[in-house]
């Protein structure tokens, strides 16, 4: 899809060309804000923690910014098929990506708290995890540029493996905190960190759906999600 | 359409009047190729227009959508040198068949052009001349049908107080629906359109596209419109034909959110040429 010819109205093209770019600016401050969330975490480092946190303004406004042009947009072009499929998307993208902004700044704030203590040991499985989602959320977004469904299909992929990774890191923290009472309160910090970059991990492969269905006009197939974590909090354990 | 397109989850909710389950071909053609002279303008021409359905047929000036819509009511056996092949199929009958009347052809399948053109007669004879050539009404049947036909066109309340004046102190957009009036008056099976609204102002064309929305129960229609948004919002159907040719037809749903053929996409969405 990546050959579409241009318009015969040339502004149109730019207005498009516009939006893309937003995206591409929210997807490229999302990643940013992730890597450097997970890092001030690792790295205990509460004040670059903070300024991630107020970082995150940056892409609400985009947000806000990219919702504005996209509806302008429809108004004024009365755009149909790639071109409405596109716009559409870009514009439940910016509202996923300013999600998934939101995480970042969520662990970034978590990140202040940790920082207090001693390092955790389950916490060594996070960059690895960290650095997994903020990829898949810079391929869905070079997938959209591109309207590359093929890799968005490999985005969307991929996602299994963040989930395989939050089960792991969920059953060593349970272990963890049952081995060490006394630092329950961190761990659990800890854990709502792996949740929320699991759930990068899902917004990733939402923007990687939304993605395909733009540039082909059919959507991926189905996944099955397995999240393995409903049977460890079975009355098994 | 003979295979129905599949249509995406998004294209069924924006479509106008959803998809086309349920409906009957009404107009078959088959192998349809036209010529004017030497010049072919239409060619190898397969569609389905189903009953009670309104099908937009779209593409650029010259890629035989008006054609069309003349060799359907038999319009250009009125010129000399032009001729057609194929079927086109209505009711076990294939209209293009020199041994079809087309004066009687035509009382089954109605014409509204670009430009209204109403007789320079009261909006009543406007209605009345053309039936008489039809049929024999008596006085009252004839104010009936006037009064039927000019409500069936939403114009009845504009204009029965002033029955008796001059057509052509109407307005461009009161013309052409006495027009359709004029055309509905005969009570046709198919309706054809070519254009109707390209010299009216925004609101006569709502007006008209609103009409077209309601005369859908009763007739099958075909409307040739360069306007898309008018296709999008008008039709059940669209049909996109370029060089002669129909490229792509299926639920205008369909085809205004997810065409299959590269040409289509190109056109629709502003590309082309």
């Amino acid at each position: 899809m990546t050959d579409l010819p241009a318009h015969t109205l040339t502004s149109y093209d730019e207005d498009l060309d516009r939006l893309r770019g937003l995206i591409v600016r929210m997807g490229r401050l999302c990643e940013a804000q992730i890597v450097g969330a997970v890092d001030a975490l690792v790295r205990h480092d509460a004040d670059a923690a903070l300024r991630v946190v107020a970082g995150d303004n940056e892409i609400d406004a985009l947000d806000a910014e990219t919702e504005r042009f996209a509806i302008l947009t429809i108004a004024l072009r009365a755009p149909v098929a790639i071109d409405l499929r596109e716009i559409v998307a870009a514009l439940k993208t910016s509202a996923i990506l300013e999600r998934i902004g939101d995480y970042a700044k969520n662990i970034a704030k978590r990140a202040t708290v940790l920082a207090q203590g001693a390092p955790l040991e389950p916490m060594v499985l996070v960059p690895e995890m960290a650095r997994m989602v903020a990829q898949m959320v810079a391929s869905a977004i070079d997938a959209f540029v591109a309207r590359d469904a093929t890799l968005a299909a490999a985005v969307a992929d991929r996602d299994q493996l963040v989930d395989d990774f939050y089960t792991s890191l969920f059953r060593s923290l349970l272990t963890f905190m049952m081995e060490n009472p006394q630092r329950i309160t961190q761990s659990a910090h800890l854990l709502f960190i792996a949740k929320n970059l699991e759930r990068i991990g899902d917004h990733a492969t939402n923007i990687a759906e939304l993605v395909a269905y733009s540039a082909t006009g059919e959507r991926l197939a189905e996944r099955t999600k397995r999240d393995d974590t409903s049977s460890v909090i079975g009355p098994r354990d | 359409m003979a295979d129905s397109p599949q249509t995406a989850s998004l294209a069924d909710v924006v479509g106008r009047h959803d998809t086309m389950d349920g409906s009957k071909p009404y107009i078959v053609t088959r192998d349809l190729n036209f010529f004017y002279g030497e010049s072919q303008a239409l060619k190898s021409i397969n569609l389905d227009f189903p009953e009670r359905r309104v099908t937009a047929l779209i593409g650029p000036s010259g890629c035989g959508k008006s054609t069309l819509l003349r060799v359907i009511n038999r319009m250009y056996s009125l010129y000399p040198g032009q001729r057609a092949t194929g079927e086109v199929m209505m009711g076990g009958v294939n209209l293009i068949d020199p041994k079809v009347d087309p004066t009687e052809l035509r009382a089954r399948i109605g014409m509204v052009f670009q430009k209204p053109t109403p007789f320079p007669m009261s909006i009543y004879e406007n209605i009345a001349f053309g039936l008489r050539l039809h049929e024999r009404l008596s006085k009252s049947a004839m104010d009936e049908r006037v009064e039927w036909s000019l409500r069936k066109a939403a114009i009845w309340e504009e204009t029965k107080d002033r029955l008796n004046t001059s057509a052509l102190g109407m307005s461009g957009g009161q013309q052409q629906r006495l027009c359709i009036a004029r055309t509905i008056a005969i009570r046709p099976q198919v309706l054809l359109f070519d254009e109707p609204t390209s010299a009216l102002d925004p609101i006569s064309t709502a007006k008209v596209e609103e009409l077209i929305a309601e005369l859908r129960a009763e007739f099958t229609i075909l409307i040739v419109t360069h306007s898309m948004q008018q296709a999008a919002r008008c039709s059940d159907q669209t049909a996109f034909m370029y060089l002669g040719h129909v490229v792509e037809a299926g639920a205008t749903a369909q085809i205004f959110t997810n065409p299959r053929e590269q040409k289509t996409r190109e056109y629709v969405t502003g590309r082309f040429g």
